[in-house]
């Protein structure tokens, strides 16, 4: 089985647990308009966010992304603090996956947003390796300027958009 | 400022009668500032029953086409003096002087089943005498846009002496859905808007589309595996394939070389993006950057022996010219601001591209030794030229602000003039303008 095979099941999996992904597909709860949204209703994953173990709790209670200034890729202060605790839960729930998806705001043209996406998500990906999570578990994504999750054409929003997002995935390597 | 003059052929005509008044049909723009060239087109005659309305239709399309590169102004059918008395019937020259139309198109049209003869002739009017020779374009009733196109085209390459543009397609992403939730598909129509199809469902996000030299293939970036690669679409039968490109976590950003049997395109590898080719028939790869910067966008000169592509690594975004198999590169952008996807025109002279500056884009043209910048629209959000066939007119797509911004697709001419929306059936992005059709 190939790593491609593989994250294209973490994907499939991802899309059935929508709800644990507030970021994903600009929503999850938007009727699933957006490409890709898949049919993601119906199934959760089994535990909810006061289980330290769940996904949820990664993504509310230690924080499931790191945001950006302009057209920059370095990691803030807070964002460090961020991902310590994220490799700390990684660690300790060492069944599940990663995907980190590198975002960008609307300042910016189509490819290179794409570019700087994943230059996003590849620091949060070494980030992460140098803190001790295993790189295979890692795989990382970039959506450009296509998802953002605020829609006003301001600093307000745009600092929201340009970010780096770790989804969470129940999945085991073999 | 740019002057350029657009000055008809007339090779036939140079031996023209003497009684020619103010020398050869001549088109000139200056500085920007430009006189259209004034024309008439008296109804093409239907020449068997029946065929009436297809004859008005092609001759408004015909009137249309030229009337909206804004280099040529339609004499209304109103201040005509007469009428041709049939096709091809000696023309009253003195009748279309006095309206002061320069040119003459004469047209008839003949349909019998579902098949479409158009017949065209065109009348340099105070050189006195046709300005080429009657053409003759055939096919079905179905067509009868793209020959009305073809006959504007040649109107238009006759007294500009520049290939035309109107019989050709555009390739692009048709849009809907709100900013956080928009749903892409591919689709293709004519450069006018005319005969909307989707190549694509709307099941994976789908990015800037680029046309092959003929017209036949599109390249796009799809999200349809998951992570963004690079598909092969065949226009008349819609099948697509994935493209095997080097290995990398992310592959986009792909262009056809002007043979059509090369991709180059942009591979991210640990965060880091470069450029790469791959050669269609043999799948060999070649890496053509190794940077630790972005490099995107690029762009193939007319012969083929040269890239202008993007790079941030001077810190931001700027033009770069390599040669194109790699190797050293030279920046040629250097105004304020960010430059990127820049597009090499067809006629190889000007180099077209995105500028983001003091929180505008702008869509602009410079030599390709960076020379003679000028910027041809402003707004929120313009981005991604793509050239017409001639290289005269840039087509691009302009979004709009705050949290109903949608996208629609846009085209200027080279001189900054005649800036108009492209009337899209929905919203568009990242237009790719194909050939002149056969």
């Amino acid at each position: 089985m190939t790593f491609t095979t593989k994250a294209l099941l973490v994907l499939l999996t991802l899309s059935t647990a929508a709800c644990t992904r507030p970021d994903r597909f600009g929503g999850g709860v938007n009727d699933g308009a957006a490409n890709g949204a898949g049919a993601g209703a119906g199934v959760t994953a089994p535990t909810g966010a006061a289980d330290p173990s769940s996904p949820q709790f990664f993504a509310q209670t230690i924080g499931d992304r790191v945001l950006f200034e302009v057209d920059s890729a370095t990691l803030t202060a807070a964002g460090q603090a961020t991902l310590d605790g994220q490799a700390g839960w990684l660690q300790t729930n060492s069944d599940y996956l990663a995907i980190v998806e590198g975002h960008a705001d609307e300042q910016g043209t189509r490819e290179y947003n794409l570019a700087l996406g994943a230059r996003r998500a590849n620091t949060v990906r070494e980030y992460l390796i140098s803190k001790g999570v295993p790189s295979n578990r890692m795989r990382t994504i970039s959506y450009g300027k296509e998802r953002p999750i605020e829609v006003c054409s301001e600093e307000s929003c745009y600092a929201k958009n340009r970010r780096a997002v770790t989804i969470i995935s129940v999945g085991a390597l073999s | 400022m740019l002057k350029w003059v657009l000055s008809a052929v007339l090779a036939a005509c140079l031996a023209a009668p003497a009684a020619a008044q103010d020398g050869p049909l001549r088109l000139t723009i200056t500085d920007g500032v430009i006189e259209p060239l004034p024309f008439a087109v008296p109804g093409f005659q239907a020449e068997t029953a029946g065929a009436e309305q297809l004859a008005a239709d092609i001759t408004r399309l015909v009137a249309q086409d030229l009337a909206n590169t804004g280099l040529f102004r339609e004499i209304p059918s109103s201040a005509f003096i007469s009428q041709p008395a049939s096709f091809g019937a000696p023309v009253a020259y003195a009748d279309w002087r006095a309206i002061n139309a320069q040119a003459l198109i004469g047209g008839a049209v003949a349909v019998s089943g579902d098949q479409l003869v158009v017949k065209f002739r065109l009348y340099d009017v105070f050189a006195g005498t046709e300005l080429g020779e009657g053409l003759q374009f055939a096919g079905t009733t179905q067509g009868w846009r793209r020959m009305a196109h073809k006959v504007a085209d040649a109107a238009y390459s006759r007294i500009t002496g520049e290939g035309g543009y109107f019989d050709s397609r555009v390739v692009f992403v048709s849009e809907t859905g709100p900013k956080d939730a928009r749903q892409k598909r591919l689709a293709i129509m004519d450069y006018d808007g005319a005969n909307l199809q989707f190549l694509t469902d709307s099941a994976a996000i789908v990015l800037a589309p680029r046309f092959s030299p003929r017209g036949d293939r599109v390249l796009y970036t799809s999200y349809e595996s998951g992570f963004p690669r690079i598909n092969v679409l065949d226009v008349a039968s819609v099948g697509k394939q994935q493209l095997t490109t080097a290995e990398g976590e992310m592959a986009f950003s792909p262009r056809f070389s002007r043979d059509g049997n090369q991709v180059i395109y942009s591979l991210a590898n640990g965060g880091n993006t470069d450029l790469y080719r791959t050669d269609l028939a043999s799948g060999a790869h070649t890496r053509l950057t190794s940077a630790p910067s972005i490099e995107t966008a690029p762009s193939f000169s007319p012969d083929g022996s040269r890239i202008v592509f993007e790079s941030d690594r001077s810190g931001t975004q700027q033009l770069y010219i390599m040669s194109a198999n790699g190797g050293d590169a030279q920046r040629i952008s250097f105004g304020e601001g960010r430059y990127g996807t820049p597009v090499w025109s067809p006629r190889g002279d000007l180099i077209a591209f995105t500028k983001q500056n003091a929180g505008r884009f702008h869509i602009g043209v410079m030599r390709t030794d960076g020379s003679e910048e000028r910027l041809l629209t402003a707004s929120f959000l313009d981005e991604g030229p793509t050239w017409s066939p001639n290289g005269r007119v840039l087509m691009f797509m302009r979004e709009t602000q705050g949290a109903g911004g949608s996208s629609a697709l846009y085209s200027v001419d080279i001189s900054g003039r005649n800036l108009s929306a492209v009337p899209v059936q929905g919203a568009g992005s990242d237009p790719s303008w194909g050939p002149l059709q056969p």
